[in-house]
């Protein structure tokens, strides 16, 4: 190396040498590389840490870190790291992926629809009963369906925290207005398609714009939502035998569909809006109805919007009543560390989440744990205790190994529906191309 | 630095070695100097190549050790038989479509403008590529509240002059465009940069030679600037067309690949069915049929441009 170098160029490449060796100690130097660096030096965490890894963004999410503080406080010892991921198919991959790479969570919510491919695929802890019960969490402390429904041949994998249904949000004064609230100020039964027809057209006259509004654009699972209720109480299913058949009800499905369409196409429903913009439109009161999962009750208690809430109507009255819903549980993804104390903490974490369920509903969910569901306390918390009924009509999404909350089931499903509610395609459509899709989904062999 | 660099020079003692076209020791040192980017091309790029060409043969599953049964083509009929594959393979070549012509033609107009102003050039050249070093992340939130229906501010601003504003994001047809608008905001910098740097390499004497002889400033532009700007716009070209056809980020932040799949890209389509539906040997078979398609548009595209570059 002896090419002569100009002083300027040795100058450069050290300077540039410096920069980088600068910037590599400012990120080691910052908190968030730590999680990093012992990802490269494959140290495992010491003792007396939890991993948490949740789903839950908005109102949820202040409610889960208020529950989470409270566990802080009370266990100062655990070193708790909580992350919060995007829902949906991005949160099962990552948590798929972590626990495939030894690198999971202690503790993670998972849907109770989506638990079970999970289940399938290895890729969770059964739940000892023995354990469980050392931690109060046995079997007789939950409401049977979402204990039951949680389990994969008579073994338990998941803890239920809640069952969130689908819900009918209204603004008092809107109904007030328009005549809909009775003499006790509860809502007046809408108990056909065409009272529910005749409710949005006189909340329309009321707010000038919109009677109800429900999200059918950049967003899948809502539509998917909404219809999976009417085609339930209509006794419709999508797919059986573990997804490996579809039988969508041609007829039935058609309904639905017609029916949701012709309350966009008559203006009483916006053709057009998404989860956000429907949200925006109940909470200023362009929209007297809202349909959603009851945890929007944070934004509009937020946003001082006069609102109630109760059950999703029983529109399709020939069948029992129906909707759609689906259940947080916490779950033990697959750990490198078997050891007992690691799984007390995860319990002992799971336990206190559960004790804190007065906090949870608050959120609007409504509790899977009986001592605080059967309470008084909960009783008179309203409007959660108006729709509490809905957890034991919950039609949760039929198995299939590309099924549950936020999965392709819902994609396919809900963007078809959604497409109908926008006007941009027809019930007959829809209905032929969630059929060809959901075929070759079931077609496909699964992969689990 | 390396000991294998010592001239004989520093060892007179030893006899002069035999003469070869290369000074001694050289073929030794490139070698050392290669071998840390080889290792890190054969453990990072050659070899997972290698491994998803044999796991796209296979039933793999991302839940299951190993390979899995043997499928031999059968992912490759099952993708190409997909309506799913080709059509995020569209998506794709729709979004290249949209977004290459501008990123090319704007970016050499913008340099154009900018090489030209006298006053204040940094700044002209700093606003145009500040967008590029942002992360896709914040790109994908800044448009997202421009995009936002009924509240946001293209519907909004557009409602003032009386237009009535498409669901951007929210309409199959007008998602992929919005998408492609924020892709050329987002990236225009890069082409511009290299556009700039190209301009400023034109000899300023050819100009004032062109002037003398009577051209003016179009002529100028048709028949110097573009001609000596040929090389600069064969690398943009190809940069921007591989760029284009490698779309992911911006897409699956922005839309998730909605509305209706509308936009999701045949990068996601891979990342859904590997990852998500932890079908591996699909999505590895999946990519293969992408790189040959990466692999055959680049050639069509160099062969063009070459001949071009041969006209000019």
């Amino acid at each position: 190396m002896h090419v002569p170098r100009t002083p300027h160029a040795g100058l450069s490449r050290r300077r540039l040498l410096g920069g980088l060796a600068a910037a590599a100690g400012a990120g080691v130097l910052s908190g968030c590389s730590s999680d990093v660096l012992s990802g490269l030096t494959a140290s495992r965490e010491e003792a007396g840490t939890l991993a948490y890894w949740n789903l839950f963004g908005g109102g949820d999410g202040v409610r889960m870190q208020q529950m989470l503080d409270t566990y802080q406080r009370d266990h100062a010892q655990v070193a708790l790291s909580a992350t919060t991921l995007a829902w949906g198919n991005p949160y099962y991959t990552k948590l798929s992926l972590a626990t495939i790479g030894d690198k999971p969570p202690d503790v993670a919510i998972s849907h109770l629809t989506r638990m079970k491919n999970m289940v399938e695929a290895g890729l969770l802890q059964e739940l000892d009963p023995a354990a469980l019960a050392r931690h109060g969490l046995a079997a007789d402390r939950f409401t049977p369906r979402t204990w039951e429904a949680g389990l994969v041949d008579g073994r338990a994998y998941s803890i239920p925290l809640d069952t969130h249904p689908f819900v009918m949000f209204y603004n008092t004064d809107v109904c007030e207005k328009a005549g809909l609230l009775g003499a006790d100020g509860a809502l007046t039964p809408l108990d056909s398609p065409e009272a529910f027809t005749d409710a949005m057209r006189r909340a329309k006259q009321v707010t000038g714009a919109y009677g109800g509004v429900v999200a059918s654009i950049s967003e899948t699972s809502t539509p998917w939502r909404i219809f999976q209720s009417l085609y339930s109480q209509l006794g419709g299913q999508v797919i059986s035998d573990q997804g490996r058949e579809v039988v969508i009800d041609d007829a039935k499905a058609t309904e639905v569909l017609t029916f949701l369409r012709s309350l966009t196409s008559d203006g009483l429903f916006p053709a057009v809006a998404d989860y956000q913009g429907s949200i925006a439109m109940f909470a200023e009161g362009q929209a007297g109805f809202y349909f959603q999962g009851e945890w929007e009750i944070s934004t509009f208690q937020t946003a001082k919007t006069p609102f109630s809430m109760t059950l999703f109507p029983h529109l399709y009255r020939e069948g029992p009543y129906a909707v759609q819903a689906d259940s947080h549980t916490f779950v033990l993804p697959r750990h490198p560390d078997t050891s007992p104390e690691r799984l007390d903490r995860a319990l002992e974490f799971v336990a206190s989440m559960l004790d804190q369920s007065r906090t949870w509903a608050e959120g609007g969910h409504v509790p899977s744990y009986r001592p605080f569901l059967e309470s008084a306390e909960f009783r008179d918390l309203k409007p959660q205790s108006n729709y509490a009924a809905a957890a034991e009509a919950a039609a949760y999404d039929a198995e299939g190994w590309y099924s549950g909350s936020g999965s392709n089931f819902e994609i396919v499903t809900g963007s078809a529906i959604g497409a109908v509610i926008a006007g941009q395609s027809t019930p007959a459509t829809a209905v032929g191309r969630m059929r060809s899709a959901l075929r070759d989904l079931a077609r496909t062999p699964s992969p689990i | 630095m390396s000991t294998e660099t010592v001239t004989p020079a520093a060892r007179p003692v030893q006899p002069p070695e035999p003469s070869t076209a290369r000074p001694p020791g050289q073929g030794r040192a490139a070698t050392g100097f290669l071998l840390p980017f080889g290792l890190l091309y054969l453990a990072f790029i050659l070899g997972p190549a290698v491994y998803g060409l044999i796991m796209s043969f296979f039933d793999a599953s991302l839940v299951r050790p190993g390979l899995g049964g043997f499928a031999g083509f059968g992912n490759y009929t099952e993708a190409l038989q997909s309506a799913d594959f080709w059509s995020s393979l569209w998506h794709t070549l729709w979004f290249t479509i949209l977004t290459t012509p501008p990123l090319i033609v704007l970016a050499f107009v913008f340099a154009l403008l900018a090489d030209r102003v006298s006053r204040g050039r940094w700044f002209f050249r700093l606003a145009f590529f500040a967008p590029f070093i942002l992360p896709s992340a914040v790109v994908a939130l800044i448009w997202i509240f421009m995009y936002t229906p009924e509240l946001g501010l293209l519907e909004v601003g557009l409602a003032k002059i009386g237009v009535t504003a498409p669901a951007w994001l929210g309409d199959p047809t007008w998602a992929m465009p919005s998408l492609a608008v924020t892709t050329i905001w987002w990236t225009l910098g890069f082409n511009f940069i290299l556009y700039l740097a190209g301009l400023q390499e034109i000899p300023r004497d050819l100009y004032e030679a062109s002037a003398i002889d009577g051209a003016g400033p179009w002529q100028q532009i048709r028949r110097i600037t573009i001609p000596m700007l040929g090389r600069t716009t064969t690398l943009v070209a190809v940069l921007q067309v591989i760029a284009s056809l490698k779309v992911f980020d911006q897409m699956y932040l922005m839309t998730t690949g909605g509305p209706d799949f509308a936009t999701r890209s045949v990068l996601q389509y891979v990342y859904d069915q590997g990852f998500t539906n932890f079908r591996l040997g699909y999505a590895a078979a999946v990519s293969m049929l992408f790189f040959l398609v990466v692999l055959a548009v680049s050639a069509v595209w160099f062969t063009i441009v070459r001949r071009q570059e041969k006209e000019v």
